[in-house]
């Protein structure tokens, strides 16, 4: 399926050559010659040898869900070596804040990387480490996949939609200032080139997982020319994509038809704030961020798969963690690389598990110990084999 | 206030030697202007004569002409002393005269009952938002929701009360937007301390005259922290004025994730412009929908009142099948604001007993109704009241 990407890129170039119409721009040849030379620009196959993924443990309960992924991968056989790496600012040259230099070198090489969570620093005085990150590897886009977890019940099942968020600006460009006092302005910055980065890759992903539609999330009818603009991207996008349908939609119908029917939805694109709010309210329909899966796609082929929850700090140490958001994040980062098979041992595994109902963190509304679950995994991936 | 102060003087002045004649008057005139200075929130306008009130009418687009019909059909049934003054608004044009003539009518009656004005983004960006132009102009800050579960509606939530307050002039909808250089766009969001004092303590007021327990302010202060840092600082000051109700704030995307999996946790929430939307667009998906939950938008001279979440409706216009609930709550909320309240406990028995005991719904929650037979069992409910009605 994802071959076929090439083959239509082919397909476009010889009808524009043909109709003659509109001329053939010199970025579409060399992206089909590309798509030709390369497969696919997007899912990268590393069934030959080995591939070594960074590893951030992270903070909190991190280094025991890190731990107890890696030995499913293990009971799973997966073809992936881990290198362990921690980040916590440092002050480089000049003042200011980056990662340490051998977590970086590790992520360039690698370009993979799988990341618990991190404690978020107050009066620190350095920026958050996921912001140090994301500025790092300029990770654009962040994903999310919800799909209703069978074994986990919630007033919403059938819900299967990936949120597609812009991760570098929009609302969140920390750009404020105070007026005169008591008036203070947040500028909300829209760019054409993020867009632009944006609305393609939901497209691509779109494409390259076999989804049918994508929707544009926006409110252009408030804020013309700043969602606006993205809209327009979304728009241009769509018609380099005419496989994938398109559709733009407001962002209060989104959020007041995904309450009440979020089966209606599959792929939704938008920018930084709203993707924040609707990226959290679709985990709040399956059941929360203890087992949402999560990812972000940078530039220069950069991704980091993360699990979204807190540190959790209460339970740290106790063997009472929930390792199946980061075991969800792992799983996406296999099908990334496109170890499909050994994606869909794990994450049946991990269902079935959370089916059968034996074995369930107390988050979960069960009484286990997070290594009595992975054990539990295990055994199934064992099984599997 | 010129005139107030020189009439209070005057009585100062006029008393010792007038004693009750003439003082008395000058007391009653002045005490007359001091009470206009003390008016809370919610004083409607005067009754024309013959007891009558002129309310301004805004059909506006889609679903909203053929609603607003209906609500003046069962008005007319109801023998409500209501006159409706219609201002029609065409989206299409780019002037914005229609606009100016609404709002002068509105300025003149004090208060509206409107449909939603249609903003095609295909046009020029300097045509700002109808709906946005009029709250601001009026100086409507307070959009107020109240989302109830209703009885006869099939929803996955239940018994869901909760009250959203939210702030309507500022914000992300100040349409303050340019491009400093070609291919990037900057939209300013303005938080100030006076609109974020005045939200906040129209909440705890209506709180509290409501006797609810708690107030919760969904802010995003993490990140935007001189913003809605500002914002949630307004709400804090205001709160440690009203000890008896319990203030928590919290994050805008917690609220959404708690929203969806435990709405019960909520009572009262105040937030800026764009959460509010966001929220109160969330709250109406679970109790049932679009058209179900009215709104009404409060300022200190004037009320607007439509339906909350302000769709236009476009692809179910004319087609009979919108559901006339949410405009005929908003009427009746309309008619509280007037005092009068016989006729609008009237009014919202019978739509609610359309609703929950008749089960006679609209294809949006499920049912085969159409608008038009929906509208006629509420009026034949009025009538069984025994109350005085026309013709059916």
């Amino acid at each position: 399926m994802a071959g076929k990407a090439w083959r239509s890129a082919i397909l476009n170039l010889l009808r524009t050559w043909l109709s003659g119409k509109d001329k053939i721009k010199a970025q579409e040849v060399s992206w089909a010659v590309g798509a030709v030379k390369k497969g696919t620009p997007q899912a990268r196959t590393f069934t030959r040898g080995i591939q070594t993924v960074t590893l951030i443990p992270g903070d909190g309960i991190g280094p025991e869900i890190s731990t107890a992924v890696m030995k499913i991968f293990e009971a799973a056989e997966a073809p992936i070596q881990w290198e362990e790496r921690n980040v916590t600012a440092i002050q480089g040259p000049g003042g200011k804040w980056m990662i340490p230099p051998d977590a970086k070198e590790s992520m360039d090489r690698n370009k993979i990387g799988l990341k618990g969570p991190l404690k978020t620093p107050i009066a620190a005085g350095h920026p958050s480490m996921n912001l140090l990150l994301r500025k790092t590897f300029d990770l654009y886009a962040n994903v999310r996949p919800c799909v209703s977890i069978e074994g986990y019940k919630t007033p919403y099942s059938d819900v299967n939609l990936v949120t597609i968020r812009e991760n570098t600006e929009g609302e969140y460009s920390g750009i404020e200032h105070v007026i005169v006092d008591g008036v203070v302005q947040s500028i909300k910055l829209i760019t054409e080139q993020a867009s632009q980065r944006i609305a393609d890759y939901a497209f691509e992903y779109a494409r390259n997982n076999q989804r049918a539609s994508v929707t544009a999330v926006h409110k252009a009818n408030i804020m013309r020319m700043s969602d606006g603009l993205f809209l327009r991207k979304c728009r241009e996008a769509a018609e380099k994509h005419k496989d994938v349908k398109f559709t733009e939609m407001y962002l209060d119908t989104v959020c007041l038809n995904m309450v009440q029917d979020p089966t209606q939805f599959d792929v939704l694109v938008m920018p930084n704030l709203y993707g924040d709010i609707l990226s959290d309210l679709c985990a709040g329909l399956i059941g929360g961020l203890g087992v949402t899966p999560s990812g972000n796609i940078g530039a220069n082929g950069v991704a980091i798969f993360e699990s979204v929850h807190g540190t959790a700090p209460d339970i740290a140490g106790k063997d009472m963690a929930n390792p199946t958001a980061l075991l969800l994040s792992a799983v996406m980062m296999l099908r990334h690389m496109g170890l499909h098979g050994h994606a869909k041992k794990i994450e049946a595994a991990c269902f079935d598990t959370i089916r059968d109902e034996k074995v369930r963190t107390k988050d979960l509304g069960g009484n286990s110990k997070c290594s009595e679950f992975t054990e539990a995994i295990c055994q199934r991936v064992r099984d599997m084999q | 206030m010129a005139a107030h102060s020189a009439v209070l003087s005057m009585s100062k002045i006029i008393n010792p030697f007038w004693g009750g004649r003439l003082g008395n008057t000058v007391k009653v005139f002045g005490t007359t202007l001091t009470s206009h200075r003390n008016k809370t929130l919610l004083t409607p306008p005067p009754a024309k004569y013959g007891g009558r009130h002129t309310v301004t009418l805004i059909p506006g687009d889609g679903i909203g002409p053929e609603l607003l019909n209906h609500v003046r059909e069962v008005f007319r049934f109801s023998c409500v002393p209501v006159d409706f003054e219609v201002v029609n608004v065409n989206s299409a044009l780019e002037t914005d005269d229609d606009m100016n003539n609404a709002i002068t009518a509105i300025r003149r009656n004090g208060i509206a009952l409107k449909g939603n004005i249609e903003t095609k983004h295909t046009m020029a960006p300097s045509v700002k938002s109808r709906n946005n132009l009029l709250r601001t102009s009026l100086d409507l800050y307070a959009n107020v929701m109240h989302c109830q579960s209703l009885p006869g509606v099939q929803t996955r939530h239940k018994n869901i009360d909760i009250m959203i307050i939210r702030e309507n002039t500022e914000g992300e909808y100040s349409s303050l937007e340019h491009e400093s250089v070609s291919g990037v766009v900057e939209s300013l969001k303005i938080i100030t301390r006076n609109n974020s004092l005045r939200i906040a303590d129209y909440a705890f007021k209506l709180a509290r005259e409501k006797g609810r327990r708690r107030v919760t302010a969904v802010h995003k202060a993490n990140i935007m922290k001189l913003g809605d840092g500002l914002f949630l600082q307004c709400c804090r000051e205001v709160a440690s004025g009203y000890p008896d109700i319990t203030f928590d704030s919290m994050i805008v995307d917690n609220t959404t994730m708690q929203l969806v999996s435990k709405p019960h946790q909520f009572d009262v929430m105040v937030m800026p412009n764009l959460y509010g939307n966001v929220v109160s667009n969330v709250c109406a998906g679970l109790v049932g929908g679009p058209g179900l939950v009215p709104g009404a938008n409060y300022g200190n001279a004037y009320a607007v009142f439509e339906t909350a979440t302000r769709n236009t409706g476009k692809s179910i216009a004319g087609k009979n099948i919108a559901n006339p609930t949410a405009m005929l709550l908003a009427s009746c909320m309309m008619l509280d604001h007037l005092k009068l309240y016989d006729h609008a406990t009237m009014i919202r028995h019978a739509v609610l007993k359309t609703m929950n005991e008749t089960r006679l719904h609209t294809a949006d929650i499920g049912g085969q109704g159409t608008t038009s037979e929906v509208v006629q069992t509420i009026m034949r409910i009025i009538q069984s009241g025994g109350q005085l009605t026309t013709e059916l």
